[in-house]
C-alpha cells in the first residue's frame, strides 16, 4: 500500500461515515450512527496509515521529514486531528448524533486535499527554514487547536438547529439537550484554546531560533493572535458575563471564521513566512 | 449612583470591569487586521502608488504603515494590562479568603440541596460503611473532615482549592511576556551584517536607526556554502564563523538556518547570502575553443598567469578581474579581462563579462574564450540580535500554558457523603459534590463514587 492510496481511500471512507451519520439523523435510526462511528474509526486508522506511510516514503526518497510541510499534508493531518478528537468526544459523552455536523467537516478537509487540482501532492524536500525539531511540535499543537475549534463549530451549528421547544417532534428534536450542546461547545473551545496557545508559543520559540525574533507581526502570526483574541473573548463572555446559548454560539462561529482565514485566507490572499502551508 | 465617589474611585471602577476587557480585546482583534492587509514599514512611494495621496494621509495620521508600534495600538495594550492588574487585585482581595482559609468549613445544608445528590440504601452497618467511605474519600479526594452523631455521620473532603489561582497565573503570564517585550525593545537590538568570505567585522548595522552597534567581539566568515537537493531547491545554508576577541581567535563554529550561534548575549543567525561584490576571484577555469578544428580545451588560470595556446594560436595572459567592465561606454559589470598576443605580434584585448557567457563569440576571432567555472566568493548575510527580554517572554509562555491547564482542566471540588443508620445493618447514604467549574464532570465523578460504594 502506498500513502496516496491510503489517503485517497480514507477520503471515501470518511464520506461514507458522514453519509451514515446524516442518514441516522434524517431517518431517526440510532443504528446508522453506530455504523457511521465504526466507519469513521476505520477511516481514521486508514488516515493514520497514510500519514505514517508518507513519512516512511519521504525517508525512502532520501528527504526524511515529517509529513507536515505543505497544504496537502496539513489538510490530511487536519482531518486526522478532527477525527481523533471527535472519536474521543463521542466515546466520552456517549452521544451519537453529534457526529452529524462534524463528520462532514472531517470529510471536507481531506476531500479538499485529494480533489483540488491545484494541490501539490508530491513529497518535496524541506526548505532550510523548516528543518527544525519545532516543526512537529508546532504543527501538531496548532492543528489540535484547529480541530477543537472545528468540532466546536460543528456543535454550534447543532445549537442553532435544535428546537428550543422541548415538545417539538422534528428530526432536530432528537439532538442532545441544549445544555449538553452548550457544554460540548465550551469543552471543545477550551481544548482548542489551550492548543492554539501552545501552537502560537512553539511557533514563536521556533521563530526565535530560526530568525532571532519571537514575534514579527507576520500575517499568519497576527491572524493566529486575532483568532486567539476571539476565543479569549468567548471565554470571558461565558465565564465572567454569563453569556450562553445562541449569542455565544455566534461568537464560536466568528472564531471559526478567524481560524479558516488564518489557515487558508492568509496563504491565498496575504504574503508572509507561511507561504508553504 | 453614588455621588460621593471620588475621581480615583471612578477610574478604579472603569478599569475593573470585564466589559472593558471585552471591548479592548475586540478592538485589538479588529484593528490587528489592518496591519495584515496594509504593507508594514514600507517606503512612502509604495503607499502612494497603491492608495493615492488622500488615503496615504489617513495611513500616516494613524501610523497604519507601522501600526503595531503606533501609539494607539500600544495604548490598547496598556489599557489591557491596567485592566488585568486592577481586575486581579479587586478579585483576589475578595477570593483570597476562599483560596487560603484559616480553617476549612462546609455547610452540609448546601450539599443537601444539590441537584447531583445521589441517595441509596446499603445493607451494611453504618460505622463500617462510614469507615469504607472515609478510606475511599481520602484516597480519591483528600483529607476527610468527619462529623459524627449517634446514628449519623457527615464526611466532607475537597481537593484543588489552589487551582482557583490558575486564572491569575494566566493573567500574570501576559504581563510577564509583555514586560519581556518591553525590555527587549528598550535594551535589545536587531541588526544585520554582511560578511565576505575571509572578511572580519565587529559591528552590526541597524536598519531602523541607520546606525551601527558594537558587538564587543569580532566575527570572521571563513567559509559560506549552499547545498542543493537534486530538485534544485536549497537544502542548507552554512557559514563557518570564527569569533575573535582581543585579537585572538576564540573559537570557530558553523551556523545554519535554525542553528544560530549564541555568544555573550548576542545571537547570530544565518539569514541570507549572495555573490561577493568587493572581494574578487583570483582563479577561474576557462574553456578555449579553436574554431579551425572545433576542439576546445579547459585551462585553470590565475590572475597574472600567461599560457601558450596550442596550434600556434598565440599567448594568452589573464590580466585582471574587473567589477565594472567597460565595453564601448557600457558597464557590463563583473568580467575577466585578458590579452591575446598573436603569433604575428598583433595584440588583442579580450573581455569576458560573467553575465554574457558567449560574449567572446562577437570578437569573431579564431578562438572563443568562455568562463567555465570560477572560484566565486560569496558573502553571508547574518542577522545579529540581542534581546535580554526573551527569558521573561519564555517564562511567560511556560506560565501561560500551566495557567491555562490549571484553569481549564482542574477545579476546586468539594464532596459530601452523609450516612444515616436506618436499622442495625442498613444505612441510607447520599453523595453530592460541588465544583467551581465543569458540572458535567462533577456528575460523572459522583456517579463513579456511588458505583464504587455500591460495588463493595
Amino acid at each position: 500500500m502506498t500513502s496516496s492510496f491510503a489517503l485517497a481511500s480514507a477520503t471515501f471512507i470518511y464520506a461514507l461515515a458522514a453519509v451514515f451519520y446524516i442518514g441516522s439523523f434524517a431517518f431517526k435510526k440510532q443504528i446508522l450512527a453506530k455504523i457511521g462511528f465504526i466507519i469513521l474509526v476505520v477511516g481514521c486508522l486508514d488516515n493514520t496509515a497514510g500519514i505514517i506511510l508518507r513519512w516512511i516514503e519521504s525517508y525512502q526518497m532520501g528527504y526524511g521529514r515529517a509529513p507536515f510541510s505543505n497544504m496537502y499534508e496539513s489538510l490530511v493531518f487536519f482531518s486526522w486531528t478532527m477525527a481523533v478528537l471527535y472519536i474521543f468526544v463521542e466515546l466520552k459523552y456517549k452521544e451519537r448524533l453529534i457526529g452529524v455536523f462534524v463528520s462532514p467537516l472531517i470529510f471536507l478537509a481531506i476531500a479538499y486535499a485529494s480533489f483540488d487540482p491545484n494541490m501539490n501532492t508530491k513529497i518535496l524536500p524541506l526548505l532550510p527554514a523548516l528543518k527544525s525539531n519545532w516543526l512537529i511540535a508546532h504543527v501538531v499543537t496548532c492543528f489540535l487547536g484547529y480541530a477543537g475549534f472545528a468540532v466546536s463549530f460543528g456543535f454550534s451549528i447543532m445549537y442553532f438547529i435544535k428546537p428550543k421547544d422541548n415538545s417539538a417532534t422534528s428530526v432536530f428534536a432528537k439532538l442532545p439537550s441544549l445544555e449538553l450542546i452548550d457544554e460540548l461547545i465550551y469543552q471543545m473551545i477550551v481544548f482548542g484554546f489551550l492548543f492554539l496557545t501552545i501552537g502560537i508559543i512553539t511557533g514563536s520559540v521556533w521563530a526565535n531560533s530560526a530568525w532571532g525574533k519571537y514575534w514579527s507581526w507576520d500575517p499568519k502570526e497576527t491572524w493566529s493572535l486575532i483568532t486567539w483574541f476571539v476565543y479569549a473573548i468567548f471565554l470571558h463572555l461565558r465565564m465572567m458575563r454569563g453569556w450562553q446559548g445562541n449569542k455565544l454560539a455566534w461568537v464560536s462561529i466568528i472564531g471559526f471564521m478567524a481560524v479558516l482565514f488564518t489557515y487558508f485566507g492568509v496563504n491565498n490572499l496575504l504574503s508572509g513566512l507561511h507561504s508553504y502551508g | 449612583m453614588n455621588k460621593n465617589k471620588t475621581i480615583p474611585d471612578l477610574i478604579w471602577q472603569f478599569f475593573c470591569s470585564v466589559k472593558l476587557t471585552i471591548y479592548t480585546l475586540v478592538l485589538l482583534a479588529v484593528t490587528s487586521i489592518f496591519g495584515t492587509v496594509i504593507l508594514q514599514q514600507g517606503e512612502s512611494h509604495q503607499y502612494l502608488n497603491t492608495y493615492g495621496e488622500g488615503w496615504y494621509n489617513v495611513i500616516r495620521i494613524f501610523n497604519l504603515d507601522d501600526m503595531y508600534h503606533a501609539w494607539w495600538f500600544l495604548a490598547l495594550i496598556v489599557i489591557l494590562c491596567v485592566n488585568i492588574v486592577v481586575c486581579s487585585i479587586e478579585r483576589l482581595s475578595t477570593t483570597w479568603k476562599i483560596i487560603f482559609p484559616k480553617k476549612i468549613q462546609f455547610n452540609a445544608d448546601r450539599f443537601r440541596k444539590l441537584k447531583n445528590r445521589q441517595s441509596f440504601t446499603m445493607q451494611t452497618d453504618f460505622l463500617t460503611l462510614a469507615q469504607d467511605c472515609e478510606k475511599l474519600m481520602t484516597k480519591r479526594i483528600g483529607k476527610v473532615i468527619r462529623q459524627q452523631t449517634e446514628n449519623a455521620v457527615v464526611m466532607y473532603a475537597e481537593k484543588g482549592r489552589w487551582t482557583r489561582l490558575g486564572v491569575y497565573i494566566v493573567h500574570s503570564s501576559i504581563l510577564l511576556l509583555l514586560m519581556g517585550a518591553l525590555i527587549g525593545s528598550l535594551y535589545g537590538f536587531k541588526g544585520f551584517l554582511n560578511l565576505d568570505e575571509g572578511q572580519t567585522a565587529d559591528a552590526a548595522f541597524i536598519q531602523k536607526q541607520r546606525s551601527t552597534v558594537n558587538l564587543g567581539f569580532s566575527i570572521r566568515c571563513d567559509d559560506f556554502d549552499v547545498k542543493f537537493y537534486d530538485t534544485g531547491t536549497p537544502a542548507e545554508y552554512r557559514s563557518t564563523l570564527t569569533i575573535i576577541e582581543d585579537g585572538k581567535e576564540s573559537f570557530t563554529t558553523d551556523i545554519r538556518v535554525n542553528h544560530p550561534l549564541r555568544y555573550k548575549g548576542i545571537n547570530i543567525f544565518q539569514s541570507s547570502y549572495g555573490q561577493s561584490r568587493s572581494s574578487q576571484p583570483d582563479t577561474a577555469t576557462f574553456s578555449i575553443l579553436n574554431k579551425n578544428n572545433n576542439e576546445s580545451k579547459d585551462y585553470v588560470l590565475k590572475i597574472g598567469q600567461e599560457i601558450q595556446l596550442p596550434d600556434d594560436m598565440g599567448i594568452f595572459r589573464l590580466d585582471a578581474f574587473e567589477f565594472h567592465y567597460d565595453f564601448m561606454g557600457r558597464d557590463l559589470e563583473q568580467a575577466f579581462v585578458g590579452t591575446l598576443t598573436h603569433k604575428n605580434g598583433k595584440i588583442e584585448k579580450i573581455g569576458l563579462p560573467l553575465r554574457f557567457p558567449s560574449f567572446d563569440r562577437m570578437r569573431k576571432g579564431d578562438t572563443v574564450f568562455t568562463v567555465k567555472e570560477m572560484d566565486q566568493k560569496y558573502y553571508t548575510g547574518l542577522q545579529i540580535t540581542k534581546d535580554p527580554g526573551v527569558w521573561y517572554v519564555y517564562a511567560g509562555f511556560i506560565l501561560m500554558i500551566l495557567g491555562c491547564w490549571i484553569t481549564f482542566f482542574m477545579s476546586h471540588q468539594s464532596y459530601l457523603i452523609e450516612i444515616t443508620q436506618t436499622r442495625d445493618t442498613e444505612s441510607d447514604i447520599s453523595i453530592s459534590g460541588t465544583t467551581n467549574r465543569g458540572s458535567h464532570g462533577m456528575n460523572l465523578n459522583i456517579h463513579s463514587i456511588a458505583n464504587k460504594i455500591k460495588g463493595k
